[in-house]
């Protein structure tokens, strides 16, 4: 077994609230003081979580319109799904022959697999973290075409409103942010109402409507 | 391989049509019936935590594995077929319940001339103007034959909406267009969220007809002949590739299961996957003897059985006769043979994508609930001078509004991708795009069809299933006729920016379309043309029967699901009330 790796971030980055004990819950820290906190990963080392993570965040940007893939925990997100059945391959058909330039309508068909495809990728973007904002921009400007990208985009999209026992979404801060109040049980009453204003209800997640710690996929086989 | 204990009936495949026929055979006769389900066992209230969009939507928990079988496809015969790796276009279900779990249950009837299409479009337009190409076939029975299976199925299932024709009186409000009705809908419409509404004002002023989607989401709490119980929708949104949390969605598990479970006469066996329809009839006329099946823990058995219903997803019904080497294999080189013919799927594609200044709320809703119209569909407009035959209908349902698969829907005024002014446009419109979506008839076609792909194989080593199938110019014109009012009616509705739709290329494997393909095992009425006859009874093996849209002749623009189920009671009629009085061809 490898070494345990850890994602280390400073409190005010992330606001202080994002651990992940070793039981893959997560708990709420309060910052004390300016200690950094430590998230045990399951694939990436950490030079490469704090690579995904800056390059998450120029993707999804913490900014004036409100919170971004650094608060949402993208980069821990991404981290689990990796170490799971998706990052193996599991949910692809993989019998060879591949065929590595196929035409777009026939979807993805080579070989690499969604671990092999960030870890060549990362290799691309030694030093990235200690990049500037402006730099790092130029630099994602440049592989923008390639798979790498688009899965590290859809990736930072789905770590941004994903369930929050994904490990991403933290406190709900995607769902908060784009108006969706996760899985609310019934619009009964609302659905014909509020047209033409925002209906807003406090977002919810899976385990507070179920009332039940759900497993996740990634956690799966 | 061991030999298992005889059966009356064995069933392959439990989903829509398979658990529908062990009801009705279980329910009507004394038979012994075994259904055989390759995914995993399902109950009545299976879905208390499923409604995470990442392993539901994303991650295609419902689906089959994609990683023991898919299908492969070309363009045509010239290309070199590559398997589909990931879901894309569609979606085949897995387990009890099969795709009838994950539906969004949108709940049409073919309009009447479909079933005689070839008939009726050449005695209006002339042989000349098919494409040279088509393979298009009358079913071999009509709307009037079907009518009351419908009704059956509508009342099964507790559909909602509004009647637009009843006994041939049109109703204002209702589609005015569709065949006869003998009754109104079992439940009322469901409730129309706010971008729906938008789209049936905005379509009525401009001349259209619209009415409400027909749903088996269901509107109010309803009890179905059979005494099931289900809840009404509380428009939740979490309807398409779910299971329904309340059971208001008609499913398979929810209003089929609590039948059999009382009949002990059927039985379910789960992880069983059927590899063969063991037979004495490679050519002519013979019988099934049985099935082999790979049980849960990997030994390979034979089931026999009197009576072989092949009820699986509609693509597998046709892999599985090819692999069992029943029926005469189709060739399109010369349109000889008949198992394979005759794929086609759906043209179903977002006609415009219209974003508002005002929000629309769209999280709220069900896979069913909206306003559509039928104006454009098949012939109810005149195709005289239009390049192309046929049509769809134009809807704006409300469903499926989940955040990770909707993020990033913008103008094309946006020109980035990723990073803050990206950002600040997908939060802006992620609440304020809304899409009219335009669901299409696709012709049957000589060179469209399917067979058993050379080189890739599924995790039991046998071969995959291999479509042809490409978009011609009838479904490409179609399209430019349409977009253009799609569009028009987004403007009129009040969107400030509008996407068309870009037009129909080749056939994109990655591009969600629908569930819904036909063919293969199509139903008609000779042999020579035709895998079964009008009672999905297969030419020449009298005791298999054929159930699901693989039957279909062709795609008739409307979502499937009814049509297969009214199909399935009339072919449960004619096992029961003719077949078992006198097991013969039964046409």
């Amino acid at each position: 077994m490898r070494r345990r790796e850890f994602l280390t971030l400073s409190t005010t980055s992330i606001g202080g609230v994002l651990v992940y004990s070793l039981d893959r819950e997560i708990f709420r820290l309060s910052p004390q003081g300016n200690r950094p906190i430590r998230i045990p990963l399951r694939f990436f080392s950490q030079a490469e979580a704090r690579i995904v993570a800056a390059a998450a965040s120029r993707i999804f940007p913490s900014d004036e319109m409100g919170p971004g893939a650094r608060e949402a925990g993208v980069a821990v997100y991404i981290d689990r799904q990796l170490a799971g059945p998706w990052g193996r391959d599991r949910y692809r058909y993989t019998q060879e022959p591949f065929e590595e330039n196929a035409p777009t309508e026939f979807g993805y068909q080579g070989k690499a697999t969604p671990r092999q495809i960030y870890r060549q990728g990362l290799q691309g973007l030694k030093g990235f973290d200690r990049l500037k904002d402006g730099e790092q921009d130029e630099k994602l400007k440049q592989i923008e075409a390639t798979l790498f990208f688009s899965l590290l985009r859809q990736n930072t999209i789905e770590g941004m409103f994903c369930d929050p026992m994904h490990g991403g979404n933290i406190d709900m801060v995607g769902w908060q942010l784009i108006g969706f109040p996760g899985p609310r049980m019934s619009n009964y009453d609302d659905v014909d109402q509020h047209y033409g204003e925002a209906f807003r209800p406090k977002p919810v997640s899976l385990r507070e409507v179920t009332g039940r710690k759900v497993r996740p996929g990634e956690d799966l086989e | 391989m061991k030999t298992l204990l005889a059966v009356d009936v064995v069933i392959v495949g439990g989903g829509w049509t398979g658990l529908l026929m062990a009801k009705e055979l279980g329910s009507r006769t004394s038979l012994t019936v075994v259904v055989l389900e390759r995914g995993g066992p399902r109950g009545t209230d299976h879905y208390g935590d499923d409604m995470d969009e990442l392993d539901y939507t994303i991650r295609f928990r419902m689906m089959q594995d994609i990683s023991q079988e898919t299908v492969t496809l070309r363009h045509d015969v010239n290309q070199r077929a590559l398997p589909l790796r990931q879901y894309g276009s569609f979606l085949p279900g897995s387990g009890v319940g099969g795709a009838g779990e994950h539906w969004s249950a949108v709940c049409p009837r073919f309009l009447p001339d479909c079933f005689e299409l070839l008939s009726r479009t050449t005695e209006k337009y002339g042989a000349a103007r098919l494409p040279e190409d088509h393979a298009i076939q009358d079913w071999g029975i009509s709307y009037d034959d079907l009518e009351s299976h419908y009704a059956r199925a509508d009342l099964l299932l507790g559909v909602s909406g509004k009647a637009g024709n009843i006994r041939g009186k049109q109703i204002a409000g209702g589609n005015i267009f569709e065949g006869w009705r003998s009754a109104e809908y079992p439940t009322p419409p469901t409730k129309i969220p706010y971008f729906s509404a938008v789209f049936g004002e905005a379509a009525k002023s401009l001349g259209y007809h619209p009415y409400p989607v027909p749903a088996a989401t269901t509107s109010r709490s309803y009890t179905n002949p059979d005494g099931v119980s289900r809840a009404g929708c509380t428009y939740c949104g979490f309807c398409e590739t779910f299971g329904c949390m309340i059971g208001a969605k008609a499913q398979p598990t929810n209003i089929l299961l609590p039948v059999i479970a009382k009949r002990k006469n059927v039985s379910i066996r789960t992880g069983a996957w059927v590899r063969r329809i063991v037979h004495d009839a490679p050519k002519g006329n013979g019988r099934a003897r049985g099935v082999t099946y790979i049980e849960g823990k990997g030994e390979e058995v034979f089931q026999p059985a009197e009576l072989i219903i092949l009820a699986s997803w509609t693509l597998n019904n046709t892999r599985l006769l090819l692999l069992s080497g029943i029926g005469e294999r189709y060739d399109p080189a010369t349109s000889e043979g008949t198992l394979g013919r005759n794929l086609t799927h759906q043209v179903v594609f977002s006609a415009a994508t219209a974003f508002f200044e005002k929000p629309l709320n769209r999280f709220m809703g069900s896979g069913a609930s909206g306003m559509m119209l039928s104006d454009l569909d098949g012939d109810v407009f005149d195709h005289g001078k239009l390049p192309f035959l046929r049509g769809g209908t134009l809807g704006a349902r409300t469903a499926r509004s989940l955040p990770i698969s909707d993020c990033g829907v913008v103008p094309k005024s946006v020109k980035t991708t990723w990073g803050s002014e990206w950002k600040k446009a997908a939060l802006h419109y992620y609440d304020r795009a809304g899409r009219i979506s335009f669901s299409g008839e696709h012709l049957a076609y000589v060179g469209n069809y399917m067979d058993l792909d050379p080189v890739y194989k599924d995790h039991f080593d046998d071969p995959l299933l291999r479509l042809t199938l490409d978009w011609r110019e009838n479904e490409r014109k179609m399209v430019e006729y349409v977009v253009p009012k799609a569009v028009e009616i987004a403007r009129e509705m009040g969107a400030k920016e509008v996407t068309p739709y870009s037009g129909l290329r080749r056939y994109d494997a990655t591009r969600y379309q629908s569930s819904h393909l036909q063919g293969g095992t199509i139903m008609g009425r000779s042999p020579e043309h035709s895998v079964v006859n009008p009672y999905l009874q297969h030419w020449q093996v009298s005791n298999l029967f054929v159930l699901g849209a693989s039957v279909f002749p062709q795609n008739a623009s409307a979502n499937p699901t009814p049509t297969i189920l009214a199909f399935t009671y009339r072919a449960a009629d004619a096992i029961v009330d003719g077949y078992l009085k006198n097991p013969a061809a039964l046409a």
